[in-house]
């Protein structure tokens, strides 16, 4: 076996200087009792080529679609350069940056990294990412719940993403926190409604979104003023991407940003890995989950980098510790820093815009469908907007003509609408085709 | 190597009218402009300006200051650092996989759903358990959902007193840390000298506020805990679950499983035992297996197999929830899945039985030299409690870093707490005799030298590019960005 270099001398040798007979010898403590005698259930072993069959069998059974879907995770390009850089084995067969002498490599790109994120986001200081934008979420609620000590109320916006609106819920139910959803109108969250569940008292943290699940750029003036003076912290979640070209969380006086960055050109891989980022105020640094490098100098004064401000962590807080992240997700970090490294303010501003004149195009092919009307007109939006399905036609009828076209139309919201999101990555000829299979379902 | 030519930041390569990308031509940038201005980024977008070849030049540059398991023998303790094969990544680099979108129908993502229950049910016959789930995204994450799944469980017979987890004085940090996450509370139980549970201690500590026992087994020092039948039903009798941290399953290949021992809820390191890369810090994969009877606490979504054959994702009502976007990272799973078939059900079997005997020879060669507080044959690691000869002062530390001289990754230090000078190797499998008697050889050199010359190996590492980073300086006036620096 490839990966197992023992030869039938080395492992005599070696069982001599342990002072027994066989492998089994020393096992002499699981008691038989406990032993696994059976077989694996399990094939016989494959070599590389029949390795190679049989998961390009697989992958034969799934299909590639031109992707119009988003909800979350949107289908951006991946620039060459980035798995290249990834494939580094020295990056990708390394772990936790513990020695920093040797590991420099990692501790720097996730210094660019946080520094990246930080000016992203419009925030002073980052972590050194999270696992995904609904656990980097969760995250984000226990930090305002342990800052706020004894208050156990957060609110979370129905705007925000079902999906990590879940997750939240599930951290939160464990721990006994509170979470009351803010009731929406018309596509965003309603202003009256929140100022009156905050005058109820005992609130810690406020989730919100934008771009919202609906696609809509939410206008969140005054929120951050209202948390404050109630002493909660306002958590806002964004789609890394966006952040290039929409008012950020820090321009709105969040204390916390977080979401995913899978939208900054990770591929969609069936749901991960992507990247969860967490990122917020100096004061709140030590509130921070998850690793963080910083920068310090060596003995002879050169500038280095080192994991910092571990105090925070759970190796040393254990039981008292209020987050339990270990690792962080290393390489999509990686990821990150060089797809921003490449795309540099222009590039990113360019896929957003690229995004946008994408979905106006499908918008405005549709409208004269009529099949396909948007949902909330009159708000903006940047890639992505909910459709309403007219005409007695189903969502389902057109997610359906649509795949027969090798086309995926959407995710389904509700009984009637058709959440749709165009990225760089489809073509004019791909937007048309959805406009004429759609426009082929009214006929 | 060219650390001194090329030692920059990103951002001091950054020049304004550089591009590193390359997009569709199309004139676009107008359509931004129906935004409303308050609604729009205020501030300029401060990102670097650097052209393609010099990002690629930084990046590969920044890796030759890195050690991975493939620059070096990396025997950091716990963390299984074994090969990770090269065939893995390849069929991971799938397009069509690359393709896919959670929201596919899933008629058209058959194979990825077929590769995911594969996993799931190879990890049941390997962990001795009736389902997984393959959601949490890293071992901590796992030992989350196991605790929530444990919750769900006692909810779910109204037994709601049971608000504490019991863990061993030598748990890893997660440990305790996710139970305060899944909101219980922590009760420690004391070691044994050898680093095995105290039963009476257990004993003592079991009552109906318990709602799980969490232990690895072999423990944190690398002995097997005998005692687990005992423990089982002792924890069983008090109407807990048995809760397995699967940090150190690797040198149960071929030999036992948690099931079999009594082990109600699982997590594994895919990561570790499975040899998927371990990235810097991540992604790694933390799946969890329950035994029969606790399938419907599992989180959502379920990946199930149809009657007729087909593959589907089910919600039931009774889970305990989502605690991921989604079915977790797919591709670490496709690494996982690639290197179990590769060894097969004969050779997954031999996986447990050379880590053990790797980690057995290292111990062996070095005990005369370094203090072993705890006898008899370890599994896939142990620990000693630094040097025998400590009348230079010579310390962990010390010895960690002079590995480094060397060429090789230093073991854990530190870790377990039962110990003042812990240094943790765990050899792993997958390497050489010839590579563990290169080490061993430098392990005894340090010991020599920590006699002999003490100052120089306090001076330790003396050849690495960067020497004796100040920590205190970083903690003490955090700089985390380039902006504050």
């Amino acid at each position: 076996m490839n990966y197992l270099p023992h030869t039938r001398q080395d492992i005599s040798l070696m069982l001599e200087r342990c002072g027994v007979t066989s492998l089994d010898d020393l096992y002499a403590d699981v008691d038989d009792s406990l032993r696994f005698n059976g077989d694996y259930d399990l094939p016989e072993a494959m070599c590389e080529a029949e390795i190679r069959r049989f998961f390009s069998g697989l992958s034969a059974k799934n299909r590639t679609m031109t992707c119009f879907a988003g909800a979350g995770f949107y289908d951006h390009y991946t620039p060459a350069a980035i798995n290249a850089i990834l494939g580094r084995s020295e990056f990708l067969t390394a772990y936790t940056p513990y020695q920093p002498e040797i590991s420099q490599g990692t501790l720097q790109y996730i210094f660019e990294y946080q520094t990246l994120m930080a000016r992203l986001t419009g925030m002073e200081v980052s972590n050194a990412s999270m696992y995904d934008g609904a656990t980097a979420t969760a995250e984000a609620m226990l930090m305002a719940v342990n800052h706020a000590r004894r208050k156990r109320r957060v609110l979370i916006a129905s705007t925000v993403n079902p999906a990590v609106a879940a997750v939240v819920g599930t951290y939160a139910r464990w721990q006994n926190i509170a979470l009351e959803v803010i009731p929406e109108h018309n596509g965003v969250v309603n202003r009256q409604e929140f100022e009156s569940m905050m005058e109820a008292g005992d609130v810690a943290g406020v989730i919100v979104q934008t771009p919202n699940y609906y696609g809509i750029l939410e206008d969140f003036e005054g929120w951050a003023d209202t948390c404050h003076r109630h002493k909660a912290l306002l958590i806002m979640n964004a789609p890394a991407s966006a952040l290039a070209v929409i008012r950020t969380p820090g321009e709105w006086g969040a204390d916390i940003a977080c979401g995913d960055a899978q939208s900054l050109g990770m591929p969609l891989n069936f749901g991960g890995p992507y990247l969860g980022y967490i990122c917020t105020g100096k004061a709140l640094i030590r509130k921070l989950p998850g690793r963080i490098v910083g920068a310090t100098t060596d003995e002879n004064g050169k500038r280095v980098f080192v994991l910092t401000l571990q105090a925070r962590e759970q190796h040393i807080r254990r039981e008292k510790a209020t987050s339990n992240i270990c690792s962080n997700q290393g390489l999509m970090a990686l990821h990150t820093a060089v797809y921003l490294s490449l795309m540099g303010p222009e590039g990113l501003q360019r896929v957003n815009a690229l995004g946008a004149d994408g979905l106006r195009r499908l918008s405005d092919g549709l409208a004269e469908s009529g099949v396909m009307t948007p949902m909330y007109p009159g708000h903006a939006v940047l890639n992505e907007a909910l459709f309403k399905v007219n005409n007695g036609i189903t969502p389902q009828q057109i997610l359906d003509t649509c795949k027969d076209a090798g086309i995926l139309a959407g995710v389904p919201v509700g009984d009637d609408g058709l959440l749709v999101a165009v990225t760089e990555n489809q073509s004019i000829e791909d937007i048309d085709r959805y406009i004429s299979t759609v426009k082929s379902l009214k006929q | 190597m060219n650390s001194q030519l090329y030692d920059k930041l990103i951002f001091e390569y950054s020049k304004p009218g550089r591009q590193g990308f390359s997009l569709p031509k199309r004139e676009c940038l107008d359509c931004l402009d129906s935004i409303p201005q308050a609604l729009r980024r205020q501030k300029t977008l401060n990102l670097p300006e650097v052209d393609e070849p010099t990002v690629v030049r930084h990046y590969t540059n920044q890796s030759t200051n890195n050690f991975g398991v493939d620059t070096g023998f990396y025997p950091l303790g716990s963390c299984t650092m074994k090969y990770n094969p090269k065939i893995n990544e390849a069929v991971a680099a799938d397009t069509t996989i690359a393709s896919l979108h959670p929201a596919q129908p899933t008629d058209t993502v058959q194979g990825a759903l077929e590769l995911y229950w594969r996993l799931q049910r190879a990890l049941c016959s390997i962990g001795g358990m009736a389902e997984f789930t393959l959601n949490p995204f890293a071992g901590a994450h796992g030992e989350l959902t196991g605790l929530m799944v444990i919750r769900a469980y006692h909810a779910s017979r109204d037994d709601n007193g049971r608000q504490v987890v019991i863990v061993p004085d030598s748990a890893h940090g997660t440990n305790p840390a996710s139970a305060a996450v899944a909101g219980l509370q922590v009760r420690q139980v004391n070691s044994m000298p050898d680093g095995t549970v105290d039963l009476d201690d257990l004993r003592s500590k079991l009552d109906d506020s318990v709602a799980a026992v969490m232990l690895t087994n072999p423990n944190t020092i690398g002995m097997f805990e005998r005692n687990i039948p005992v423990i089982a039903e002792m924890v069983h009798a008090a109407g807990a679950l048995l809760y397995y941290d699967g940090a150190n399953l690797n040198p149960l290949l071929g030999v036992a499983r948690p099931g079999d021992m009594g082990f109600d809820v699982m997590h594994i390191n895919l990561h570790k035992t499975f040899s998927t890369p371990h990235g810097g810090g991540g992604p790694g994969a933390g799946p969890v297996g329950v035994r029969s009877g606790l399938e419907d606490f599992l989180p959502n979504p379920r990946v199930v197999k149809n009657n007729d054959g087909t593959f589907g994702i089910s919600y039931p009502d009774s889970s305990l929830g989502r605690i991921s976007g989604w079915l977790g990272n797919y591709t670490v799973l496709v690494k996982a899945l690639a290197y179990i078939l590769s060894l097969g059900k004969e050779n997954i079997r031999m996986v447990g039985p050379l880590a053990t005997l790797n980690a057995n020879y290292v111990m062996e060669s070095l005990r005369d030299l370094y203090l072993l507080p705890v006898d008899g044959p370890c599994k896939h690691e142990f620990v000693f409690d630094g040097l025998r000869d400590k009348s230079q002062g010579v310390t962990t530390l010390h010895v960690a870093k002079r590995l480094l001289d060397y060429g090789f990754h230093a073991p854990t230090i530190y870790f377990p707490l039962l110990f003042h000078e812990s240094l943790m190797i765990e050899p792993t499998e997958t390497e050489t005799l010839e590579t563990l008697d290169r080490f061993i050889k430098v392990m005894r050199d340090i010991a020599h030298e920590a006699s002999e010359q003490p100052e120089l190996i306090k001076q330790a590492p003396l050849t690495t590019p960067v020497r004796h980073p100040d920590d205190t300086e970083a903690a003490l006036h955090p700089k985390v960005t380039f902006d504050e620096l």
